[in-house]
């Protein structure tokens, strides 16, 4: 049996899933969503990376995975975009950055350019 | 200059304010913001987990706070920029300043007050020690990251482990810095559970709960900082001391209204929450002035301040439009391991839902409301309430009849 924090949303949901592979059995979560959470923890956990990069005018535009990439890579991910330099103008939702560990990196702040 | 409806503040809880007030028909509408942007606190906050209850998706700061400013755009609502209010008077007089106008005056029908909050400053925590650079409150460094792009440091303690710590904690460990613990004075986190999961234990972040910063070593810039275990009173067992070496020290150690403004209104705060008090539309004792956002209480989530700010909007808007309705008056009061609730005063018999913030972690226990003459007329179970959680409950129309006053409290079972 393991205990688990849900971090889908705030109400932080106490887990404990029972089983092993293929055959979980989940209790304690509040929600359907609580459940792909604790499978996926027990399976391949995954997380949203959000950071920043900088721009070439100077400023710095915060970014974010598209999709969740696995947990362990997540300080590998923000180094990768720490070697980027943003074009501007950029909008939310641009790709500064392609195919990182499966996804793209995207914009989520609107920089003018100079 | 004449003003329908003048907001001060172009945070989420200001922008909010003035779509729904919009919304309700009022036009004539002015939001001053001191920043060269709208937004406020989420442009720096970059982590994500923001709009679940009102978008149903989970956004980041800036992208929460973009659907807003779209919004003030799209209604062409009027916003001066750089401009800093000093003043506000009882007649809803305010004087504001920026480069352009000089100093000017707005006659407004009526105000929201969405001003926001700002951190607990160190010298409000005594300790002792030298003042070398490398301290910082977690907003203020979260703001050098984010915003500015610069590293406060490369070995870090956080003391308080509010929701900001946290966020950076994991902000710091992620573009390179190693975090060597979070110190919380009380027993238990003032952060949100998930935080402490995906914030400190994804990176083995060590929480030391009843554990504070005891002294400040280092005189130009922080070499380290001793820290020790605390007593049930709170007070440093010294057996206990342990010294970290660290570049930098960031404290999370709460959050303070700000409310200078609305004491030049000649408005009196709440001791406990250091905001106004309001009633169900979020009006404070002085009419035509309401409140709301994290300068009438701090939230934990921007999801609430958007549905408090809507509130205090749709309020200000039927001020404005002589449509407030008024049929009794109750005052809410609470039994002190409630400490507080939002609206303090109810002045309608209708459905209301009231926001409350517990004294310390309970468990299984109930909240109950009882009228003036001591009668159960709510009551509600809880499997557990904390602190860094605000709580809310309806309380249907039915329950506000013979009564000037409820009290809420926290019973066992």
């Amino acid at each position: 049996m393991k205990k688990l924090t849900c971090i889908v949303c705030p109400l932080g949901c106490e887990i404990s899933v029972y089983g092993e592979k293929d055959n979980f059995n989940v209790t304690g979560n509040g929600c359907i969503r609580g459940k792909e959470y604790a499978i996926g923890e027990m399976t391949n956990p995954v997380r949203c990376v959000t950071t920043s990069a900088k721009c070439d005018n100077g400023k710095i535009v915060s970014v974010k995975t598209q999709n969740p990439i696995p947990k362990q890579n997540c300080k590998e991910c923000v180094e990768f975009i720490n070697k980027v330099t943003v074009k501007t103008p950029v909008k939310i939702g641009d790709i500064i950055l392609e195919n990182v560990f499966g996804t793209n990196i995207i914009a989520t702040k609107n920089i003018q350019g100079e | 200059m004449e003003k329908e409806l003048v907001i001060i503040g172009g945070g989420p809880a200001g922008m909010s304010a003035a779509i729904k007030a919009y919304e309700c028909g009022i036009k004539d509408i002015l939001i001053i913001e001191r920043d060269a942007c709208l937004g406020g606190i989420l442009n720096q906050c970059i982590h994500n987990g923001f709009g679940l209850h009102k978008f149903k998706e989970e956004l980041t700061g800036p992208e929460y706070a973009y659907r807003y400013e779209k919004r003030v755009k799209e209604l062409n609502i009027e916003v001066k920029l750089n401009t800093m209010v000093i003043d506000i008077s009882e007649d809803k007089t305010i004087c504001a300043t920026n480069e352009e106008d000089g100093i000017f005056f707005i006659n407004a029908k009526a105000i929201i007050l969405a001003m926001g909050c700002r951190e607990r400053p160190k010298g409000a925590l005594n300790i002792p020690g030298d003042r070398p650079s490398g301290i910082f409150s977690a907003g203020c460094a979260q703001k050098f990251v984010n915003i500015e792009g610069y590293m406060p440091g490369k070995n870090v303690v956080i003391l308080g482990s509010g929701d900001i710590g946290l966020i950076m904690a994991r902000r710091m460990t992620l573009e390179g810095a190693k975090v060597h613990a979070v110190c919380e004075l009380m027993p238990y986190s003032g952060g949100l559970a998930r935080n402490i999961e995906q914030c400190l234990n994804d990176f083995n972040i060590p929480l030391k709960l009843s554990h504070t910063v005891v002294k400040i070593h280092g005189k130009e810039r922080l070499e380290g900082v001793t820290i020790a275990k605390v007593d049930k009173n709170r007070k440093p067992i010294m057996e206990t001391k342990e010294y970290i070496p660290c570049d930098t020290l960031l404290l999370s150690v709460g959050l303070i209204p700000e409310n200078e403004l609305t004491k030049k209104a000649n408005i009196l705060l709440n001791r406990i929450t250091n905001g106004a008090n309001v009633d169900q539309n979020r009006q404070t004792e002085k009419e035509g002035i309401f409140a709301c956002g994290n300068v009438l209480h701090v939230h934990d989530l921007v999801d609430f301040v958007s549905e408090e700010a809507e509130i205090a909007g749709e309020g200000a808007a039927n001020y404005i439009n002589n449509n407030i309705l008024k049929d009794t008056e109750i005052n809410l009061e609470t039994d002190g391991k409630i400490r507080y609730t939002v609206p303090q005063k109810i002045t309608l018999k209708k459905d209301v839902k009231v926001y409350f913030r517990v004294l310390d972690i309970y468990k299984n226990v109930k909240i109950n409301v009882y009228n003036n003459k001591n009668e159960l007329v709510f009551s509600k179970p809880k499997a557990k309430c904390a602190p860094g959680e605000m709580e809310c409950v309806i309380l249907k129309k039915e329950m506000l009849s013979d009564t000037d006053a409820l009290k809420f409290s926290i019973v066992e079972g």
